[in-house]
């Protein structure tokens, strides 16, 4: 009896109640809502000043290292230097170490500047070819080497300027800073001034960041990603060859017709867990099995590559299991209907409406390898490499270096123009994976059907 | 005497068998998902060139019953079957029996349109493609037109061929589906609520499909509505509760059903 009457109560409670104004708990649902909305739009912008942050600190250090400072001499390539006996023959030329072209830089530099009526108190011949990186003889002399016939002509060369006079034009070195720096000194700046007015001192961009091998300390002008390019594109060629067809065939049978019990249940928990698993697990694995074991060389792609594979693996399976698993079973369904045998509806039905979900799996899965640096470390890929790893298949076995164990080596050194480089490469590196990104939308744009 | 008349008294008839003949019969059906018993002693014959309907509530297992005509259940994995269904007195539960083999004499059209999402083309031509039944690219054309005359297609897609199946509307998409069945020459054809997706115009042609398609196939369709089982089949089981109650001519089975379940639930007191 007063059940019934509270209840007739509540009744009429809510039907007397105007809906022009909201009642007490309407008020706080509406309030609890705007609150999450708040949170989101403050942790999204936090995300977004994060990214921009970032982007705005790499973009800031690294884009200089997409412009290079050079001095353009005619250099005499003297005969009396350079081929003593005359022959010509390559191999006599190479017994003239860089040392013997020093002299001829400087003759140039010196001939240039007399050329030009520029001149700088207190300074010797030597101190001013110091602008000129010491790459440069080494650069003139695989130039003779090259075209031996070119000996007693006057050659125009566009030769690095040194680290500091580049970074004089970035705005690393200063007058200040130069009068503390032993590398370099005020006179040399100004020095490089004139010969900028001159037309002699040039800055424009810098091809050779992208083709040129690593330097060494004293030369970060020399500096460049060529090897660590190479290195990168043959083990993303050896992680696609290798992990998209084990990986989707992998699924395939584990999706499709592995039998479903406690051995299959133990592999797919063990599949889930790999693609945890750190890294660098994953370049001691390398170095036990590939190294060690199987004797395969060391700092080389195919080692690198096959450990980024075993990384990759999990990402491509559990990709590819999960667009199996997207594609409705009515379609199997109907494949089996008209008498397709399982294998058929999967290969004929299944696997192409899976395919953007197994190309972006795979996509992002490489981007992933492009990125890892820890277990590279571990199998020696960080060595100091200048020679260019051979043509594929050969060069899978030479030396090499890749983008992100570059720019790790690079933000290790002491020359504050490694910097530069550092953030120079990661750009490179993100260009890359921004272009993978951008593949793996198009395909799947490309393969999407609608069902 | 007439000569073409002699010729055509000694061609073999075709593999058609008459009307009324058995052409499914099973025996002592068992079906089971896991421990559940879904399908218990169902004993059932099932007429040559005559529309079979299966009714009964939800769940009372006639899809499952329907699926084990071709063997469609095999894909489940913890589904088995037990007795004995036999196709023209060949047990298909027999070990020998490839289920693919089966599945092309035995066709199926499922609850929801589901075409290939490919043209309307290859859509039809996928079966008697992988089934090698054309030799030539004019004998797949061939076999294409009149699976989709035969559907009641040809005359909406014939300029079209090449656009994609899964544009069509949802009764095209069935009609398709259909003819996608026919196209492999089937003998008997599992509908299983073909047109509980679509609006009753596109009803109504299905079932006159349906209709065109007994003079050639032995059809059995599963359907919730009774208004569609009187319409279109000339045999009608009931199941209830895993067993069939009752399988009658479509006509005593909705004016002077045996059971009294029957009468119940075609008087729409439960289901």
């Amino acid at each position: 009896m007063t059940d019934v009457s509270v209840f007739g109560n509540v009744a009429k409670d809510i039907q007397t109640k105007s809906i022009l104004e909201p009642d007490a708990r309407t008020r706080r649902r509406n309030a609890a809502e705007a609150r999450f909305r708040l949170w989101g739009a403050i942790a999204v912008a936090l995300g977004v000043l994060a990214l921009v942050g970032l982007l705005a600190s790499i973009f800031s250090n690294g884009l200089s290292s997409f412009r290079q400072t050079y001095v353009t001499l005619d250099v005499f390539l003297d005969p009396a230097k350079l081929d003593k006996d005359g022959s010509r023959d390559p191999a006599s030329i190479a017994k003239v170490s860089t040392f013997g072209y020093t002299p001829l830089i400087e003759k140039a530099l010196a001939e240039a500047m007399a050329a030009k009526g520029i001149s700088v108190d207190g300074m010797n011949a030597k101190a001013a070819s110091e602008l000129i990186s010491k790459e440069a003889p080494a650069s003139l002399r695989n130039h003779v080497i090259a075209n031996p016939s070119e000996i007693g002509e006057t050659v125009s060369f566009d030769l690095l300027a040194s680290g500091r006079i580049d970074g004089y034009y970035k705005g690393r070195v200063t007058m200040e800073s130069a009068a503390l720096d032993r590398n370099t000194s005020p006179e040399q700046l100004q020095l490089a001034e004139r010969l900028k007015e001159a037309g002699i001192l040039t800055t424009r961009f810098n091809w050779d960041f992208f083709t040129a091998p690593d330097a060494s300390d004293t030369r970060p002008e020399a500096s460049g990603l060529g090897v660590a390019i190479l290195g990168s594109a043959y083990m993303m060629l050896i992680v696609l060859v290798l992990s998209l067809p084990l990986g989707v065939a992998a699924s395939i049978y584990l999706e499709e017709f592995a039998p479903q019990n406690r051995f299959t249940d133990l592999i797919e928990v063990n599949i889930a867990n790999l693609a945890a698993v750190p890294s660098i697990v994953f370049g001691i694995l390398g170095l036990a099995v590939f190294i060690n074991f199987a004797g395969l060389p060391q700092s080389a792609p195919i080692v690198g590559g096959l450990v980024l594979t075993l990384m990759t693996l999990p990402t491509i399976i559990i990709a590819t299991r999960a667009a199996l698993k997207a594609v409705p079973p009515s379609i199997r369904d109907a494949a089996l209907g008209v008498g397709a045998s399982k294998m058929q509806s999967i290969f004929h039905h299944v696997l192409p409406l899976a395919m953007p979900g197994i190309l972006t799996g795979t996509i992002i899965g490489l981007a992933q390898a492009l990125g890892e640096t820890a277990p590279l470390l571990l199998i020696g890929m960080v060595a100091f490499v200048r020679e260019y790893p051979a043509g594929p298949p050969d060069g899978f076995f030479d030396p090499a270096s890749a983008l992100p164990v570059q720019v790790y080596n690079w933000t290790q050194r002491g020359d504050p123009a490694f910097v530069e480089r550092a953030s120079g490469a990661i750009i490179v590196l993100l260009v890359f994976l921004i272009l993978m990104n951008l593949i793996a939308i198009i395909l799947r744009r490309r393969f999407e059907r609608r069902w | 005497m007439n000569m073409s008349g002699m010729t055509t008294a000694i061609t073999p008839t075709p593999k058609v068998a008459a009307m009324n003949e058995t052409k499914v019969s099973a025996r002592d059906v068992q079906v089971y998902y896991g421990d559940k018993h879904a399908i218990r002693d169902v004993n059932i014959e099932i007429r040559s060139r005559t529309v079979t309907a299966f009714i009964g509530p939800s769940g009372c297992g006639k899809s499952t019953f329907l699926r084990c005509i071709n063997r469609m259940n095999d894909t489940i994995a913890s589904c088995r079957v037990e007795g004995n269904i036999s196709i023209d007195s060949e047990n298909i539960y027999d070990p020998k029996v490839d289920p693919v083999q089966l599945r092309a004499k035995v066709g199926m059209v499922f609850q929801k349109p589901n075409p290939f999402p490919k043209s309307i083309f290859e859509n039809v031509a996928y079966g008697p493609r992988i089934h090698g039944l054309a030799a030539k690219k004019s004998d797949l054309d061939d076999i294409v037109a009149s699976a989709l005359q035969k559907a009641g297609l040809w005359n909406e897609v014939k300029d079209r061929l090449d656009s994609p199946g899964t544009g069509l509307s949802g009764g095209q998409q069935q009609r398709l589906c259909i003819a996608r069945a026919v196209a492999v020459s089937p003998e008997v054809i599992l509908m299983d609520e073909p047109c509980s997706a679509l609006d009753p115009i596109a009803t109504a042609k299905v079932e006159e499909l349906i209709h065109e398609l007994r003079e050639n196939f032995t059809i059995v369709i599963v359907t919730h509505s009774m208004q569609q089982a009187a319409r279109v089949s000339q045999r009608t089981a009931m199941f209830h509760l895993g067993n069939l109650v009752e399988e009658n001519d479509t006509d005593k089975m909705f004016t002077n059903p045996d059971d009294q379940r029957t009468q119940d639930y075609i008087m729409g007191r439960f289901g």
